[in-house]
């Protein structure tokens, strides 16, 4: 579980956070959602500790980010695995050298059970056996967000963090990726945080959904409970198609 | 004010550089890679350079210098130390600058734009570590080859004007290669050239680890890299040269 109290953020005197409390748990998909620029991949990041906050408390399970040094933030981090917008595969190794690379930089099993692992991670994102000797460039979009999330989960994270991870996706294949997601996170009851504005993600995964607006929380619920919400800045956001306005009404 | 700060965000890019690598396994296995990558295959460049401009300098000097009161020698001799004093170590580290600079610049500010840093960083991964310490160890270890190679096949080059054209004989050439020769000037030479590839592939590391936005940027990283570092390498350059030859 990770508990955010009271976070601010601020960049060269422009608050961009202000005072965000929220609870994201395990075995559930938390979905932080907003327009573009609402702060929403800043607070992602300042999660994750890739930015330093003004004020408030990011505790990990109970250990407080912020009060961590440097070595004991490279600790934590090991416990947790990222799903980059664009993928970020190191391109001078093939598919199955990047699901290996964190196993055999932490991992003290020998490379044999190293391989087995990361074997298994790419069966487990559906990834055949043929695309394993290829570098990110030959492959599709897809199977780099499979492969990222194969990466993600070899350490067997507690923690995994999803920016954007349907961007440049056809709906379908953003489909399978959000079911991914979903599913690994029950499987091995991780805690979950997915940066997202795709409305179909939001009502197909969004177990629990936080809505970003100007820097602040502006409405925290589940999937069901955004139909009948009254927020009207979550509404615009929402529900700005037709389709699924039409949704909204059907279901009210 | 950006001098300073740039000046301060260099050492400390730098104290996160040299510590204790995660795995020592994965650092001697970058290794070979970079020797292979900034030492092998500079390696035709620095033939190439080293052998015309060998030849080009023992015509030259040899054309300058007609003169029946200037021994025979003069022309191998003037040839030998410019080589060994500052083609083989200051040039060609110039020229060095711009292509070992320029591809470590841009293939660390490429893995920073597409994320493939913050990657490293969020799986708890020294990235700074991780990918530059190979790098400046690599062309470290290797520059000193790279120098002896330039001296040798720049005489070559100067020898080969001799066998085939009639403006200096090979055997005045010899004579004068071997003439009154300090071996002083190639241990000045190799150290410089270990000061000057520290300077390439950390200030190239140092523009690659910090740029960002786009392909435009790791562009203008990469240029940066090449015109900070030739201008820091003549800076040492007059630096060393007054320390050990004055």
């Amino acid at each position: 579980m990770i508990e955010v109290k009271g976070l601010c953020k601020s960049f060269e005197n422009k608050q961009i956070l202000k005072n965000i409390s929220a609870v994201f748990e395990a075995g559930k998909t938390n979905m932080i959602i907003g327009p573009s620029g609402s702060g929403k991949t800043v607070l992602m990041k300042s999660i994750i500790g890739l930015h330093p906050i003004d004020t408030g408390r990011i505790e990990y399970s109970g250990r407080n980010l912020p009060d961590m040094n440097t070595s004991r933030i490279r600790r934590l981090r090991r416990e947790v695995g990222m799903l980059f917008q664009g993928s970020a595969l190191f391109d001078s190794m093939t598919v199955l050298e990047n699901v290996l690379f964190p196993l055999e930089m932490f991992s003290r099993k020998v490379q044999e059970e190293n391989i087995e692992r990361a074997r298994f991670c790419l069966h487990r994102v559906n990834l055949s056996e043929q695309v394993y000797h290829l570098y990110p460039a030959e492959i599709s979009g897809g199977m780099q967000k499979r492969t990222a999330i194969a990466r993600a989960i070899a350490l067997q994270p507690k923690y995994l963090f999803c920016d954007e991870p349907n961007s440049g996706l056809d709906p379908k294949t953003a489909l399978i990726i959000d079911q991914l997601i979903h599913e690994i996170t029950e499987e091995f009851n991780i805690t979950t945080i997915v940066n997202s504005h795709d409305m179909n993600s939001i009502m197909e995964i969004g177990d629990n959904i936080i809505f970003i607006n100007h820097g602040e929380k502006a409405w925290q619920g589940s999937k069901n409970e955004i139909f009948h919400s009254t927020n009207k800045d979550l509404n615009d956001f929402v529900f700005a198609s037709n389709l699924f306005k039409k949704i909204k009404n059907s279901k009210q | 004010m950006w001098l300073l700060r740039d000046t301060g965000k260099y050492f400390l890019l730098m104290r996160k550089v040299f510590v204790q690598p995660n795995r020592w396994k994965m650092f001697f296995r970058q290794l070979p890679l970079e020797l292979e990558k900034q030492g092998l295959q500079s390696l035709p460049i620095v033939i190439i350079i080293s052998v015309f401009i060998g030849a080009i300098m023992t015509i030259q000097t040899k054309l300058n210098t007609e003169n029946p009161m200037l021994p025979v020698y003069s022309t191998g001799l003037v040839t030998r130390d410019t080589l060994l004093l500052e083609f083989s170590s200051t040039i060609l580290c110039l020229i060095l600058a711009g292509k070992v600079g320029s591809s470590i610049a841009s293939e660390i500010g490429t893995m920073r734009i597409t994320e493939q840093i913050d990657a490293l960083e969020i799986m708890g991964i020294n990235s700074a570590n991780y990918l530059i310490l190979p790098k400046i160890s690599a062309f470290v270890a290797i520059m000193p080859f790279l120098v002896i190679i330039s001296m040798a096949v720049g005489l070559i080059g100067g020898y080969l004007v001799g066998v085939f054209s009639d403006i200096i004989t090979t055997a005045d050439y010899l004579v004068g290669i071997q003439y009154a020769f300090i071996p002083y000037y190639v241990f000045y030479s190799l150290t410089k050239s270990l000061v000057f590839a520290f300077i390439i592939s950390s200030v190239a590391a140092f523009y690659g680890y910090y740029a960002y936005g786009g392909a435009l940027d790791v562009g203008t990283a990469s240029t940066n890299a090449v015109v900070n570092s030739s201008v820091l390498i003549l800076f040492f350059n007059l630096l060393i040269t007054q320390l050990m030859l004055s």
